[in-house]
């Protein structure tokens, strides 16, 4: 790939909850977005591949041994916000995207998603 | 407005670290008193407290094995604990203990738990080198070194420690003689003909067995040689072991001038304090209404109720209940209640197989109605069916069945009622996993699939692999997960403590890291219970699972359904029909739940407001199907309609719904009323079921459904509706604030020491004196209820969050798809991650 990636606006640090998600659409895919409590931002893919929906943004974010990570809603697999590696299924991984914040404002980079 | 009052620290000493010392700190660190007080336990053995109930297995695992304080130091820094050091007197007047180390230590409250000493009866020759007592560890490491150079033991005393020393002196390779002054073995818990079958047994272990026999002095001139008898043979021996008895260790109590009972015993009130207002005495050195009791579950009474009493409880020890059960050299042994028939006109039913060496009795009312006490010896397995069918001064007990005989005859129905679950049962039915195979790959070190499919399963698997963990000897760690080192129960002690009402300072102040899925919802539970907020206030929805956080319940494709409730299952026509116009215009699959309400499925995230908004304007509230809180009250249609009706189960189902509806709880809880005996509201399947008397309400609990079913047991009976109500606030309560995360009501009473016999004892005896205290917690339940889906329609913050893109909020998730079948919406299986393409139009922040 040449040149910056063109970002996608998502939506306002402030409107995502410290340790919640959002769902975004960019780039035509569901992304989601999520605020740790040390205001990192992390995107991943919204899908959670092993149950089989779209949900992840929708699941606890907390912390296990360290690593930053979402429980997905449906059977509580952990996923590393930073690599998207399941932490309890090494075959398994979801896409992850570039994210900034710049003024407040979170941008997330469409595709193609690091897979 | 006034400062607030400084408090000065105060300073308690326990004197005694036995196994009720020991309870007593325990439950002083649960309690909170160690928030306003120091607590110094002085103990005279050089070991922390052990289980002293299992001594005799101590040749077999070891010392370790038996601590109840492996590290020898309490988790509460405010405890201190000095070992190998004795009192040797205490004054009242200057509130000091002198110790003989020589140190003085200045108290606030004392509290006696010195125990009992072993009774050694003052013949000739008592003190002799070669005679032993039976009581510490001590006793047992030189009972072990004298047996190495000895061939023959006597015990002096057939009681039930007795035998337990004789059965270690047999096991030590002595030919073992018992010498017993009564006329039979166990002669406190079993009559005559039990005596005699549990003789049989003793002696075809090997053991030669004296019974009236008194022993008249100890032979040998400088090392014991055997036992003179009255008016019989002497018995030779090298070593002797007294077991014949104890005596309550008061004499610090006497010499510092307090009243002790005529028998022995530091004589208590019902809170366990002594004659000076600033000692108390728990356990065996006590004497509550002038008698002593020589087991640990009245000890352990006693610790609780002296604690509630220092933290401003008005709990009451009013005596207990000496039932035994035990399995003595492999012999089964059990008596309760009015074991000896004392009751008048107490009539006597007995079975009696000399050959299989089986004795059973029982002993019921003059109108053979009810049960008063039995004896088992050789098969106990009854024990457990029948103890809690036993009538008391305050408990009516279980109608006998017509033929009570039966209950003690060889393969009866009813006798393996309360077994534990046995080696084949099947515990996880989605891979076949009986508790053989969970507990042969716990020995193996390895893993089964048990609980890794539907997880209904996950919290028996555990239970069977902690519970083998502890037959091992391992201390189970009961830690929430890594952030917490922390039970469910200790963590609604500390919230309640220190008052916190959020997670982050609960995890900040007690736990590390920043929480997981795991506790986030378990200390929202907890909040939940104790503040009663919305769910979704500010900084408590990213600590909820997706259903609490969404008040509906996620389904497979990641669309949830939603139930509004129904109480009793009552519903009119006009409402019925808005729950069909809802679900035909927002395309909802529609079924009728198990318990007696509307399930729609299918609604989209984004569609949830709209879908409440006409159900809350019908007059609908939200059912709570999606929390661990109270989901329905079912109920038959009772004396309204049925012909066999004895009482309103509807009326009543309706309030009690109404009455617990919102609460938050460890596992989600359901109830039942029946309007008689026939039972068709299956109320006996759930965690509370009311059944109707002809006298009023039966009420039964610790049932569930779900993947180890259980049918709930009566706690009391023909109860008027207010007790009912307020027996059932008590026990909800009480649960919700002792269980463990999603542990069902079953387990959870199976889990208190004493079971349903516990549950009972604090929720209708109040022994702990939290009654009010319950009531008080649930009434602050009841009137802070308010209807979570209407507080969200009335909430923009709120409804923010329920869109499907935040940059796009009319663009449905292309990832939810419905195929139909028979007629209605279901959820398409998702082929993985779909793509809108680049062209839908983004909106801007």
């Amino acid at each position: 790939m040449s040149g910056p990636p063109t970002w996608t606006t998502v939506c306002r640090l402030d409107d995502i909850e410290v340790e919640g998600g959002v769902l975004a659409l960019v780039g035509g895919e569901a992304v989601a977005v999520f605020r740790t409590h040390d205001d990192e931002v992390h995107a991943l893919s919204n899908y959670d591949p092993i149950g089989r929906a779209s949900v992840l943004a929708r699941g606890i974010v907390g912390t296990r041994g360290g690593v930053p990570y979402v429980a997905s809603p449906l059977h509580k697999q952990g996923y590393d916000l930073r690599t998207g590696r399941c932490l309890d299924d090494e075959e398994v991984r979801v896409a992850t995207y570039d994210v900034a914040v710049r003024d407040g404002v979170v941008l997330v980079a469409p595709g193609p998603p690091h897979a | 407005m006034a400062p607030h009052p400084v408090h000065q620290r105060r300073q308690l000493v326990v004197l005694g670290h036995g196994m009720v010392g020991h309870r007593f700190v325990q439950a002083a660190i649960e309690r909170g008193l160690t928030e306003t007080h120091d607590v110094v336990v002085v103990g005279a053995e050089a070991l922390p407290a052990y289980d002293r109930v299992a001594l005799t297995s101590f040749f077999e695992v070891g010392a370790d094995a038996l601590s109840l304080l492996p590290g020898g130091a309490y988790d509460d820094p405010r405890v201190r604990v000095l070992l190998a050091t004795e009192a040797v007197g205490f004054d009242p007047a200057t509130r000091t203990v002198l110790l003989d180390t020589g140190d003085v230590l200045a108290y606030d409250e004392l509290v006696l738990a010195t125990g009992a000493a072993p009774f050694v009866p003052p013949v000739p020759g008592h003190d002799l080198p070669g005679t032993f007592v039976y009581r510490t560890i001590e006793d047992l490491e030189a009972i072990r070194a004298a047996a190495a150079t000895a061939s023959v033991g006597a015990v002096v005393g057939g009681g039930l420690l007795g035998l337990e020393a004789a059965k270690a002196l047999a096991d030590l390779g002595l030919e073992t003689h018992v010498v017993e002054m009564a006329p039979r073995l166990m002669a406190v818990q079993v009559d005559d003909a039990g005596g005699a079958t549990l003789r049989r047994h003793v002696e075809g272990l090997g053991l030669h067995v004296h019974t009236g026999a008194t022993t008249t002095a100890v032979l040998g001139e400088t090392h014991v040689t055997g036992l003179g008898l009255r008016d019989a043979e002497p018995v030779a021996a090298d070593l002797v072991v007294f077991s014949a008895g104890i005596r309550p260790r008061d004499a610090l109590a006497r010499a510092a001038g307090l009243t002790v009972a005529e028998r022995g015993g530091v004589l208590v009130d019902e809170q366990c304090r002594t004659s000076d207002p600033h000692v108390w005495a728990v356990g065996e050195c006590a004497a509550p209404g002038g008698r002593v009791y020589g087991l640990v579950a009245p000890g352990y009474a006693m610790a609780e109720v002296a604690v509630d009493a220092l933290v401003g409880g008005d709990g009451a020890f009013t005596g207990a209940d000496t039932s035994t059960k035990l399995k003595l050299m492999g012999v089964d042994v059990a008596s309760f209640g009015d074991a000896f028939a004392t009751t008048d006109g107490a009539l006597e039913l007995v079975y009696s197989d000399a050959v299989a060496g089986v004795y059973k009795k029982l002993v019921v009312s003059d109108d053979g109605a009810r049960l008063l006490g039995g004896v088992l010896v050789g098969d106990a397995s009854a024990y457990g069916v029948l103890r809690p069918m036993v009538a008391t001064a305050t408990n009516p007990g279980i109608a006998l069945p017509e033929n009570p005989e039966e209950l003690i005859l060889p393969v009866t129905a009813g006798a393996g009622a309360q077994l534990a679950l046995p080696d084949t049962a099947q515990v996880c039915s989605c891979n076949d996993v009986s508790k053989a195979d969970i507990l042969a790959a716990a020995e193996a070190g390895g893993t089964t699939r048990a609980g890794a499919t539907c997880g209904s399963c996950k919290t028996l698997t555990r239970k069977i692999i902690e519970d083998w963990f502890e037959t091992q000897g391992k201390v189970v760690d009961r830690s929430l997960c890594e952030h917490f080192p922390l039970t469910r129960q200790e963590l609604f002690d500390v919230v309640a403590v220190h008052g916190h009402t959020s997670f982050d300072a609960v995890v900040a102040r007690h736990g590390t890291g920043r929480g997981c899925d795991v506790c986030k919802p378990t200390v929202a539970s907890v909040l939940a219970s104790q503040l009663n907020h919305h769910v979704l206030d500010e900084g408590a929805r990213t600590t909820q699972d997706t259903n609490d956080a969404y008040l509906a319940n996620i389904q497979r494709n990641g669309t949830y359904s939603v139930v509004p409730r129904i109480p009793g299952g009552e519903i009119d026509p006009a409402k019925l029909i808005v729950i069909g116009e809802v679900a035909r215009d927002f395309g909802l699959y529609t079924k009728i739940t198990g318990g007696q309400r509307i399930d729609l499925f299918g609604a989209r995230m984004e569609e949830l407001p709209a879908i409440w908004r006409r159900l809350v304007d019908a007059g609908f509230e939200s059912g709570h199907a999606y929390g661990k809180s109270l989901r329905t009250v079912k109920s038959c249609v009772g004396s309204t309609w049925c012909r066999y009706g004895v009482q309103d189960s509807v009326q009543l189902a309706i309030d009690l719904e109404l009455r617990y509806r919102g609460l938050r709880s460890p596992h989600k809880l359901k109830g039942g009323v029946s309007g008689c005996a026939r039972e068709c509201a299956e109320a006996r399947g759930k965690d509370f079921g009311v059944i109707a008397t002809e006298k009023g309400w039966n009420l039964y609990v610790g049932g569930n459904g779900g993947a180890t079913p259980v049918h709930a047991r009566l706690l009391a009976g023909d109860l008027d509706t207010e007790t009912l109500v307020r027996y059932l606030d008590r026990f909800l309560m009480y649960y919700v604030r002792t269980a463990d995360r999603l542990q069902r009501t079953a387990p959870w009473v199976d889990s208190l020491d004493g079971g349903l016999d516990r549950v009972r004892a604090v929720v209708v005896d109040d022994v702990l004196g939290l009654g009010s205290e319950l009531e008080a917690a649930m009434g602050r339940h009841v009137g802070g209820y308010f209807d979570e889906w209407k507080a969200t329609l009335e909430d923009p913050d709120k409804l923010r969050r329920f869109v499907s893109f935040v940059n796009a909020p009319d663009v449905p998730d292309p990832h939810i798809e419905f195929r139909s079948e028979r007629g209605q919406d279901v959820p398409a299986d998702s082929a993985g991650p779909v793509s809108l393409g680049a062209t839908i139009p983004v909106g801007a922040p």
